[in-house]
């Protein structure tokens, strides 16, 4: 594999050239980031280079990277005493080669943080198209093209991006029967927010005497 | 004449054959299905952000309820991504028991799939005759792992505890008299491995039965022959793995082309469909039982022969023993922090997948080097083949849609997470 690792990274080199943004290799994996404006041509070249041919995208996932390396005390909140430099919002392709037997990991992010956007690539790969409308229900990005881009996961009518690290575990609403009215009906959480286990950072080699 | 109006019809989430919480909006010209959209996430509970406050340990567990059909295969995906991030060497015995429970989750989910699918199609029998063969592999998680579907089995760094030597019996009852109790009884006389051999015997004779009732059987094929037909190029464009992308004739299995623990040392082989269509990825599957068995003799051999360590001495990632921990301040210090604050992962991303009985199941981790998972995505290969059913089912009459969903293998504990 690690020879295989190393042709394909000379490949992509080769086909992109000044459009990767960075390449790295770790744990026998290789990331390759690239920039939402050229995100279209580089998948459309993945899938039909011969000597890149990635034929599946296995996965496709959003992440927020507000809190990168923030820990979090007794009520939940997080101690970001050190917000995060960079873009907050980033859409990860997992991509597989059946051809070459090889995987992908590309890194897209986003160039507002208010409003995070990019392209779909629902032309390229159709899978995308709900694993476009979950990173669009989990954290608000939005698909460029994407001809039915609605929620999928969560309730019809729910407000908010719920994996977006700043909404809460719990959640904002509540929902019960309410025998007076007698319909269902939502009403702001009761639950106090609480965190058994802090999230905690340690120094690298923590206890290793 | 009278004039037929196209209509749309609301199927489920409280449909017998839509298994599990399937929401489905049927556009139907007479019975022609024109369009078909999935509403799904009526069983979302947010897997993938409650793992993100708790700690590596505790959000083990929830892999179990994600496809709650095969428990094990989940999460062994995870445990690989920590372990593959944390750079946790597994004990060679523990490899081979996680992929001795791997195969056995196979059969388990297999033989739930074709007892379902049979019901939806018409042949009861199935489900019987299913049910009396899982029971046997529910005993054997049982006996590892106390339960009987949530196993929580594997950790990061191996499994919970060695096989036992060891079967529990049955007791007499009210229901269950002496006799029945013996008879019930004389196959758990000796240890796990020979429980479940002596279930990798009575088997094959099993499985013909469900052939002699299924693979002929005229009706059967008038379900399955023809419906839901998916070429090659199309089955990697909707992003299919597993038996969909195998029925379609891609010889695809990570178990062979990406092998993980000991699957390279396992002896066995690939089957392949032809048409893609439904009956094809019937036959995958229950070749694919056959198979699991041949893997689960050879894990069964090697596991006789080769006692050992079945999770990592590191005290960083696995708890101490038990009687060092009543007895050294150093072990009983780190059994504190090890469940209370947790393990703290190396900072990082890793993306780890395993063959599990649906398709590829896939862990995306990445961690920022504190007690718990920054993210964690989960791949789950349901998910991607719901995606695909309207193209699938489009055409097709409404009675074939229960066809497609059932050999498309869905549960809803992994589609919404």
């Amino acid at each position: 594999m690690t020879t295989d690792l190393k042709i394909l990274k000379s490949n992509l080199a080769e086909a992109f050239g000044s459009k990767v943004v960075s390449l790295q290799e770790r744990l026998g994996e290789l990331t390759m980031v690239v920039k939402a404006a050229d995100m279209l041509s580089v998948f459309t070249r993945l899938r039909d280079d011969a000597h890149l041919r990635f034929e599946e995208l296995i996965d496709l996932c959003g992440i927020d990277y507000s809190t990168y390396g923030s820990e979090t005390c007794e009520d939940g909140r997080y101690l970001a005493d050190q917000p995060h430099q960079g873009p907050r919002f980033a859409t990860i392709y997992h991509l597989l080669s059946i051809t070459h037997n090889i995987r992908l990991r590309v890194r897209v992010f986003a160039d507002d943080d208010a409003m995070p956007m990019m392209d779909s690539v629902i032309g390229v790969w159709p899978v995308a198209n709900w694993y476009e409308r979950e990173a669009f229900d989990l954290y608000g990005t939005i698909f460029k093209g994407h001809p039915d881009l609605r929620r999928l996961l969560t309730d019809y009518g729910f407000v908010g991006n719920p994996f977006r690290k700043d909404f809460p575990l719990s959640g904002t609403v509540e929902m019960r029967y309410d025998a007076d009215q007698r319909r269902v009906i939502y009403e702001p959480v009761s639950i106090e927010p609480r965190e058994v286990t802090p999230r905690t950072m340690r120094e690298e080699q923590y206890g290793r005497n | 004449m009278a004039e037929i109006k196209n209509y749309t019809l609301n199927f489920g989430p409280q449909h017998p054959a839509a298994h599990g919480v399937l929401r489905l909006v049927l556009e139907l010209d007479g019975e022609v299905v024109e369009r078909a959209d999935p509403h799904i996430g009526l069983l979302h509970r947010g897997t993938e952000k409650l793992a993100e406050h708790k700690t590596f340990l505790q959000a083990m567990p929830y892999m179990d309820r994600l496809d709650y059909v095969s428990p094990m295969c989940n999460e062994h995906a995870y445990v690989m991504a920590v372990e593959k991030l944390a750079g946790i060497q597994v004990p060679i015995r523990a490899q081979y028991i996680r992929v001795m429970y791997d195969e056995i989750t196979r059969i388990l989910n297999h033989l739930l799939w074709l007892g379902a699918v049979g019901i939806d199609l018409g042949a009861m029998t199935m489900f019987f005759y299913a049910f009396r063969d899982r029971e046997d592999l529910v005993d054997a998680y049982e006996a590892v792992a106390g339960a009987r579907l949530h196993a929580a089995y594997y950790r990061p760094g191996g499994v919970y505890r060695d096989l036992p030597e060891v079967m529990p019996h049955y007791k007499e009852s009210k229901i269950h008299n002496a006799a029945d109790v013996k008879r019930m009884n004389e196959n758990r006389q000796g240890s796990l491995l020979d429980f479940i051999e002596d279930f990798t015997v009575r088997f094959p004779k099993h499985i013909d039965e469900f052939e002699t009732l299924l693979t002929d059987n005229r009706i059967w094929k008038q379900r399955t022959v023809g419906i839901g037909v998916v070429t090659p190029e199309r089955a990697m464009a909707l992003g299919f793995t597993g038996p969909m992308l195998r029925g379609s004739g891609i010889a695809w299995d990570l178990r062979k082309k990406q092998p993980y623990e000991v699957y390279d040392k396992m002896d066995f082989d690939i089957p392949v469909g032809v048409e893609g269509d439904c009956y094809d990825r019937y036959l995958v599957r229950v070749e694919e039982m056959r198979q699991s068995l041949r893997i689960i003799r050879q894990c069964i051999d090697w596991l006789r022969k080769n006692p050992g360590p079945v999770m990592a001495d590191d005290l960083k990632y696995a708890p101490p023993k038990r009687e060092a921990m009543k007895q050294n301040m150093e072990e009983l210090i780190h059994h504190f922090k090890f469940f209370t604050e947790g393990m703290h992962v190396p900072a990082g991303e890793v993306y780890s997948a395993v063959e599990h009985p649906k398709g590829e199941f896939g862990i995306y981790l990445a961690s920022d080097g504190a007690n718990k998972p920054y993210r964690m995505k989960i791949r789950a290969p349901g998910f991607t083949h719901l995606s695909s059913l309207d193209e699938m089912t489009r055409g097709h009459m409404i009675a074939d849609v229960v066809a497609i969903i059932g050999t498309q293998d869905i549960v809803f504990g992994e589609v919404d997470r």
